[in-house]
């Protein structure tokens, strides 16, 4: 007798990532569709693209997508949400969407507890244009416009986007998770899951950052990549659910 | 159920985009449409309807973009400054062909400029005013009626073309107070099956995109926006003509203006001058073809606005300079007489006469 046991979710199309080798976005991407698989709310979930490598979102979920303009998923999202008070919608930004171009509606999001659910990737870099400083690269990395490495005096210190929303009242949940090992796949997905759940409940707005590798940008193969963020990003980032209101 | 009622330009816009079945809307205050927003405030909850103040105009628009995205008539408003923050969404909402209601009323510019009425917005409303190849769909009311007319045919052909429809006021017509018909319509349920409102009993998901990666398939998106373009053209130009027959003058003026410039020829008619007036109700498309066919009778135009001469470029290329193109205008808020306007007219005809001579 055969049985599958391990299937690709129905929420993932059969398309090929075009992600890098050895960049994250692509794990996270199977997490979500999993979740959703698992909560069952794919007829009803309606996803939130941003502009940065996961742009194509669309092509790879199997399931209604918008694509929003750099930075303003939230502001989309609050829209769809509210023609479509039922369904999961959630956004998916990078940190340069998410940390600064739409810092802005991320925090209002948050504010107005609007019930969305943000997966924000922090990869501490901007990828797809190639490199640049974002406002979460660390000290002293070095980037294509912080060619001396990241410099506080001038231009400031990394923003912890976790901290900063777990401030804000109308935030429900707040969580961050790397996918460096199984282990911390696996915390990834508890946190995914609760706040998609969250959501489904009814409740207030929830967000999970997860700290991701960018090899290409980073210069580093996708072993070096994930030491990288290990022994930098999360002494900078620790993990954790920084919000559980309820839970606490 | 017909209704007249006294209320502001501003108000006319709400009271008729809900009874067009706008069940959203948000904004961000600025004078002067800021009793639109207050109006929307305070409606909308007592009809089910959501209103939003969102934390800006981007927001505010990208709102829009997610509401009409999930399939619902959406509207917002805001006046110059805020139109301006707003076009890289409205190109958003072109691209993704999402349709929905922007309401400007424009003040004074450039910059901060003033909360005075001015129609200096003219070529950002028509001729793109963010990026790519686009068109919105642009009306200009000059009455209060008429911003609760053209506010409801806004969603109709926002639906029908599946495109932006901007109304185009200013400070003047937001302000002011007129008698309104409120005609309650029977709603036409629109199919959107397009939208992304989650997959239900579909099975092939709804994207709302307007990113082309492929050079080919970018080219065929806006050959296809293009296409549309031009149907519109054909089918929804839309002006208002008074005594132009035996015009020697014509006056070309929308919005706000046109009213002024109404009393002007009247003046000079009643001084036995061959004067009319012109006034483009639809901004884009232009009436272009109607123009030409009255450049061919007639021995001039003037153009006025509130403005230094926008709307002048488009008289010109529709008459295809068969005729001499005059223009008079006033900046930063201030509103001309129809005495200024008058005197203009005379001073045209009677050198006109003087050539002939
Ligand atoms: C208004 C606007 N500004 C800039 C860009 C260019 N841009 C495209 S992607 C991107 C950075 C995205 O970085 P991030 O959000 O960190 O995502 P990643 O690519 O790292 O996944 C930028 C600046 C744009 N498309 N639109
Ligand atoms: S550039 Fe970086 S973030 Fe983008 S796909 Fe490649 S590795 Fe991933």
């Amino acid at each position: 007798m055969n049985s599958k046991l391990y299937a690709r979710p129905e929420s993932l199309t059969d398309a090929p990532f075009h992600y890098c080798p050895g960049c994250q976005h692509g794990i996270v991407h199977r997490i979500i569709a999993e979740v959703i698989d698992e909560l069952g709310v794919r007829k009803q979930t309606i996803g939130v693209a941003p502009v940065g490598c996961s742009v194509l979102a669309y092509d790879y979920f199997n399931f209604d997508i918008v694509q929003a303009s750099h930075g303003r998923a939230p502001a989309v999202a609050t829209g769809v949400k509210r023609v479509c008070p039922d369904s999961t919608v959630f956004t998916y930004q990078g940190d340069g969407d998410l940390a600064s171009i739409g810092c802005a509606e991320v925090v209002h999001a948050a504010a107005r507890g609007e019930r969305i659910t943000t997966i924000f990737i922090n990869n501490a870099i901007y990828g797809m244009t190639g490199g640049q400083m974002a406002p979460t690269t660390l000290v002293d990395q070095v980037t294509t416009t912080s060619p001396y490495g990241r410099n506080v005096n001038q231009v400031g210190t990394p923003l912890c986007i976790s901290e900063m929303l777990s401030t804000i009242k109308g935030a429900r949940f707040i969580a961050r998770v790397a996918v460096n090992n199984p282990s911390n796949m696996a915390k990834a997905k508890a946190a995914i899951k609760k706040a998609f759940q969250l959501q489904n409940n009814g409740e207030g707005f929830c967000l999970v950052e997860v700290l991701s590798t960018c090899p290409t940008n980073w210069g580093m193969t996708p072993v070096e990549a994930v030491k990288w963020l290990e022994t930098n990003m999360i002494p900078q980032y620790p993990l954790g659910v920084f919000k559980d209101a309820g839970g606490e | 159920m017909s209704e007249t009622r006294l209320m502001k330009g501003n108000e006319a816009i709400g009271e008729a985009a809900i009874i067009a079945g706008c069940r959203y809307y948000f904004g961000y205050p600025i004078t002067p449409q800021t009793e639109l927003m207050e109006y929307m405030a305070k409606r909308m909850p007592q009809i089910e309807g959501v209103f939003l103040q969102a934390e800006s105009e981007i927001a505010a628009i990208n709102m829009v973009y997610g509401a009409a995205g999930a399939g619902a008539r959406v509207m917002t408003s805001s006046s110059s400054p805020g139109i301006s923050l707003k076009a890289e969404g409205i190109s958003y909402c072109a691209g993704a062909e999402l349709p929905c209601v922007i309401v400007n009323i424009m003040r004074g510019g450039p910059g901060l400029g003033s909360i005075q009425p001015a129609q200096a917005d003219y070529f950002q409303a028509t001729k793109g005013g963010g990026h790519g190849d686009y068109r919105n769909i642009v009306l200009a009311p000059n009455s209060v009626q008429e911003m609760a007319d053209l506010t409801m045919l806004s969603f109709e052909l926002a639906d029908k073309y599946r495109n932006p429809v901007m109304l185009l006021g200013d400070g003047a017509l937001g302000q002011m107070m007129e008698p309104v018909n409120l005609e309650e319509k029977p709603l036409v349920s629109q199919e959107k099956p397009w939208a992304a409102n989650g997959l239900g009993e579909r099975t092939k998901p709804n994207v709302i995109n307007s990113l082309y990666l492929k050079p080919e398939q970018l080219e065929a998106h806006n050959i296809h926006l293009q296409n549309k373009y031009q149907k519109i053209i054909k089918q929804e130009c839309r002006w208002e003509e008074f005594s132009v027959e035996d015009a020697e003058l014509i006056v070309v003026a929308y919005g706000i203006t046109s009213r002024i410039a109404r009393s002007a020829v009247e003046m000079a008619k009643r001084d036995g001058l061959k004067v009319g007036l012109f006034r483009p109700i639809s901004l884009w498309p232009f009436p272009s073809e109607r123009l030409l066919t009255l450049a061919k009778q007639t021995r001039a135009f003037l153009v006025a606005e509130l403005s230094a001469g926008q709307m002048i470029e488009d008289v010109r290329l529709a008459t295809r300079q068969m005729k001499p193109v005059h223009f008079y205008g006033r900046m930063g808020g201030m509103m001309p007489s129809s005495r200024e306007i008058y005197n203009q007219v005379n001073l045209i005809v009677r050198e006109k006469k003087e050539a002939v001579k």
